[in-house]
């Protein structure tokens, strides 16, 4: 356990961390190499980040296969852009005092997390009563039936709201693509979860996923825990949905929320590292950045993600990262310990 | 048409596709049944042998035989495909990993055999030559009878083999206790494999009957074919052989007749395009209320 | 006159038409060390099922403390004061030895959600008092040293130990200690023994304990139930069992 000092120092380098982040992005910005194709990459792997290191909360710590969570993407993706498009409507009719845009997107982002929370315990209660392969296809279930209901919403197609029709992308969207705005939301998400992992609940989810009855003779609520998890999984699903739908195309599609799309989050989870939030990270980045990169791979993008996925399986199956996490302040300390243990390693953005 | 005969109809239509379900719930509640596992490619196998007969079809029609004797090319593609599969796969991550881990693996072959027939065959969809010429049969298209009689025999050859066959007897005991059947001497490796050739292999039976129906391959197609007969295989309780029968011909049932009442009967608050939402509602339902299945008591049967 | 902590009546459960446990009755004081043995199968650990909450009783009745018990889940009949252990121990092997003692303080742990991600003082504080807690409880089973340790890393008769320690974190009135002496090797038992006697003074804890290993049950305990196909057929004082005859013929088979 840190004392004091050490914990006053370790949130300074993490902040330090953050701000050489910021900065670097920046630079890069100034320097006019930040165009819209770039800047749709940065976004995407921004919101990849948050569906991954969330769905690693449900995979890699409480240990159950969810394969729905382009699900709760979904629900946070559609009530985020018809929050906004309504609070956008309600100003243009002068019904309402104009805000600034960033205060109607981050009201859209609160809403879209909220009720992807909200699905998330709809979901959640029932579905943990089952485990490993039973839970994995009742939330394909759940996010294929979320996914169909949307297609069937009149107000979630089309112009959306009152002129909308079934079936159809939602147009019109609010435009929100500033980088530091967004990378500032995918830091304090991650934040957020880091602590979350790092406290008397993420403590009582892997001790959850170690052996569910010693948990319980144990004291645990179990299913408290697993439903909260599932929930506090589901809203930041909901987050990463604002964002993308937000991302400056302006349109949203049901068919983006596929069970296909929930399962390249699931590759990403498992390649990285299922309980690293490291890993998380870095497969959210370079599974986002390498398809754009390399143009012909993109088009075997899926193959190889496959035959790595089984690959990883049989050789290495706790992922690429373990449950390593990589701590700016040890690496600046060099005081590596043996052991690996969750309290002892800081990772950025934490505190 | 008179509302008597509509219905008639649709149920005729979810006879025809809850058969196409069955053949492949067989196959899921097999190897389920023996190793515990979703095989999420087993959908896929329905699309590998569907290509088998797109490509071996015209063979049969130049050499002047049925078109139909294909099937067999099919199936022998499928089981080659189920057994690598396993060997390749399964097999050695299951000696390493958990329950997860196996999953996982079996997401990857089917996201696998997906892209790779992609990028072998392309995305397009290709028509494959009309495989039966069947005469109707009281109104009902000869396909329909076909595939429902195919389900049957299947079903009943398949509980006969499980039941009084050396193998069979070997599948039963693997299926409830691996590591007592290899006390017993029961080759446990071989008879998983054994079991996955018949399940792959009545994959290709399944193939058959959905492209005589549909003359249509796709490299996608496997996908939500395969995750509508594993709610049959759960529905009907998974593990068991008629239950597999039973769940496919309801689930295929409830989709056609929700197609055609749905949106009626809710004055149009509820579309047709619902149905999938339907299908998979039953499962949550039934995984909720009887995990088992609604056969799911009857434990002599299970694989 | 002691207080009684658990105390049942007619207790039992039948699987389907199978009565694994049936008319089980039995009185614990404060501070008492009862041994609960019986031929395999006789229903000894469905006896610990049912008090932990993991069986839901289709007979009877069974208190803690004064308070019923019977239908409460496991989670709250740990709150109330049962705790256990395991016959094939079940640590979370992949959590430090610290953090499976840590786990047992959560239920009593006032950090909410907020505090816990804000990383508000009194989150902090909790911490730092309960990792404290937790080393005093490691120093009596002599594991404080070993905190940091991967517990599925120990050697077994330390696991059985932070089994225990972990158990008592829980802040438990009645403890329930099923074969704490399996696969243990003379001189671990005798520790174990030690050990067993020790926590039962400082914590002032009642124990009921399934152990095949004689030596230890005669020796430890004040007094023995015996059970055979899920009845009590004897109870009393060790050297009264041990003379019983129908306890030596349970035990020879007849």
């Amino acid at each position: 356990m840190d004392n004091q000092k050490v914990r006053t120092k370790k949130l300074l380098v993490s902040l330090v961390g953050v701000g050489v982040l910021m900065l670097a992005v920046f630079i890069f910005d100034s320097l006019g190499m930040m165009d819209n194709y770039i800047r749709g990459i940065f976004i995407q792997s921004c919101f990849a980040i948050i569906m991954v290191t969330s769905l690693n909360l449900v995979m890699g710590y409480l240990g159950q296969i969810a394969l729905g969570h382009a699900g709760f993407m979904a629900v946070g993706a559609y009530t985020s852009a018809l929050v906004t498009k309504a609070i956008g409507l309600a100003i243009k009719a002068e019904t309402m005092a104009p805000i600034s845009p960033m205060l109607q997107f981050f009201i859209g982002i609160l809403c879209g997390a909220l009720a992807a929370a909200l699905f998330g315990l709809i979901v959640g209660i029932p579905a943990l009563r089952l485990r490993g392969d039973y839970l994995a296809i009742i939330t394909l279930g759940f996010g294929e039936i979320i996914r169909v209901v949307i297609q069937n919403l009149p107000f979630a197609g089309g112009k959306g709201l009152a002129s909308g029709q079934a079936g159809q992308a939602l147009i019109g969207i609010m435009r929100m693509n500033d980088i530091y705005v967004i990378m500032l939301v995918t830091m304090v998400c991650v934040g957020i979860m880091i602590a979350f992992v790092r406290s008397k609940f993420g403590r009582a989810i892997m001790a959850i996923r170690d052996d569910d009855i010693a948990s319980s003779s144990t004291g645990l609520n179990t299913t408290y825990y697993k439903v909260l998890t599932f929930v506090f999984s589901a809203f930041f699903a909901g987050v990463a949905g604002a964002i993308y739908a937000h991302r400056g195309l302006g349109t949203l599609q049901h068919s983006d929320f596929t069970f296909l799309k929930s399962t390249e989050y699931v590759i990403m989870v498992v390649l990285g590292g299922m309980g690293s939030m490291t890993g998380a990270v870095v497969a959210a980045i370079t599974l986002s950045v390498l398809p754009e990169a390399l143009r012909a791979f993109s088009e075997y993008r899926m193959l190889v993600y496959s035959v790595m996925l089984i690959l990883v399986m049989m050789f290495r199956p706790t992922g690429l990262f373990g449950s390593y996490e990589f701590s700016l302040y040890q690496l600046l300390t060099k005081r590596r310990k043996k052991a690996v243990e969750p309290e002892q390693t800081a990772a950025k953005g934490d505190n | 048409m008179d509302g008597l005969t509509l219905f008639i109809q649709q149920i005729i239509n979810g006879l025809r596709v809850g058969s196409v379900y069955a053949l492949i719930a067989l196959g899921y509640t097999m190897v389920y049944g023996i190793i515990r596992l979703i095989n999420f490619a087993h959908g896929d196998f329905i699309m590998v042998g569907a290509y088998a007969l797109f490509f071996t079809v015209p063979v049969m029609i130049a050499a002047g035989m049925p078109p139909w004797l294909s099937v067999f090319a099919a199936i022998l593609v499928c089981a080659t495909t189920g057994v690598l599969v396993e060997k390749l796969a399964y097999s050695p991550v299951r000696a390493k990993g958990n329950k997860m881990t196996a999953l996982i693996t079996a997401i990857a072959m089917a996201l696998f055999l997906e892209n790779l027939a992609q990028t072998l065959f392309g995305a397009n969809p290709k028509q494959v030559k009309t495989i039966f010429d069947l005469p109707q049969v009281f109104g009902v298209s000869g396909n329909t009878v076909l595939t429902i009689i195919l389900g049957v025999v299947v079903m009943i050859a398949l509980s006969l083999y499980v039941k009084y066959t050396k193998t069979g007897q070997a599948m039963r005991a693997v299926s409830e206790d691996k590591d007592a059947s290899l006390l017993m001497g029961i080759n446990v490796n071989r008879t998983i494999t054994i079991t996955f050739a018949i399940g792959s292999g009545l994959a290709a039976i399944a193939s058959l009957m959905y492209v005589a129906q549909y003359n249509q391959v796709t490299n996608m197609m496997g996908s939500m074919l395969g995750l509508k007969a594993f709610v049959a295989a759960v529905l009907g309780g998974i593990g068991i052989i008629p239950g597999a029968m039973l769940g496919g011909l309801v689930i295929g049932i409830v989709e056609s007749l929700s197609k055609a009442y749905i949106a009626p009967l809710t004055g149009g608050l509820i579309t047709s395009a619902f149905s999938d939402a339907i299908v998979f509602s039953i499962l949550i339902v039934v995984l909720l209320v009887k995990p088992a299945g609604i056969l799911g008591k009857n434990t002599g049967e299970k694989v | 006159m002691p207080e009684t902590i658990l105390k049942a009546t007619n207790l039992g459960i039948a699987f389907g038409g199978l009565r694994a446990v049936h008319g089980f009755a039995i009185d614990i004081k404060e501070c008492e060390l009862v041994g609960l043995i019986g031929p395999n199968g006789a229903g000894k650990t469905t006896v610990f099922n049912l008090f932990t909450g993991v069986y839901k009783p289709t007979e009877g009745t069974f208190y803690l403390g004064g308070h019923l018990m019977n239908g409460k889940k496991t989670h709250e009949i740990v709150a109330a004061g049962i705790a256990r252990t395991f016959q094939n121990i079940r640590l979370f092997k992949k959590m430090t030895v610290m953090e499976n003692v840590l786990i047992a303080f959560t239920k009593d742990m006032k950090s909410n959600l907020l505090s816990s991600i804000l990383r508000l003082g009194s989150f902090w504080k909790e911490e730092e008092s309960i990792r404290q807690k937790a080393l005093e409880l490691l120093a009596v089973f002599n594991l404080q040293d070993k905190a940091d340790w991967m517990a599925g890393n120990l050697p077994y008769g330390q696991q059985r130990k932070l089994e225990i320690a972990r158990a008592l974190a829980t802040n438990a009135k009645m403890l329930l200690l099923d074969e704490p002496a399996a696969g243990m090797n003379p001189t671990e038992t005798a520790e174990l023994l030690e050990c067993i006697n020790t926590i039962r003074k400082k914590f002032s804890i009642s124990i009921l304990l399934i152990e095949h290993d004689m030596s230890l049950v005669m020796n430890i305990c004040e007094r023995i139930v015996v059970i055979d196909y899920g009845e009590i057929i004897a109870q009393g004082l060790p050297q009264e069992i041990s003379h019983d005859p129908k306890v030596i013929a349970a035990y020879l088979g007849e």
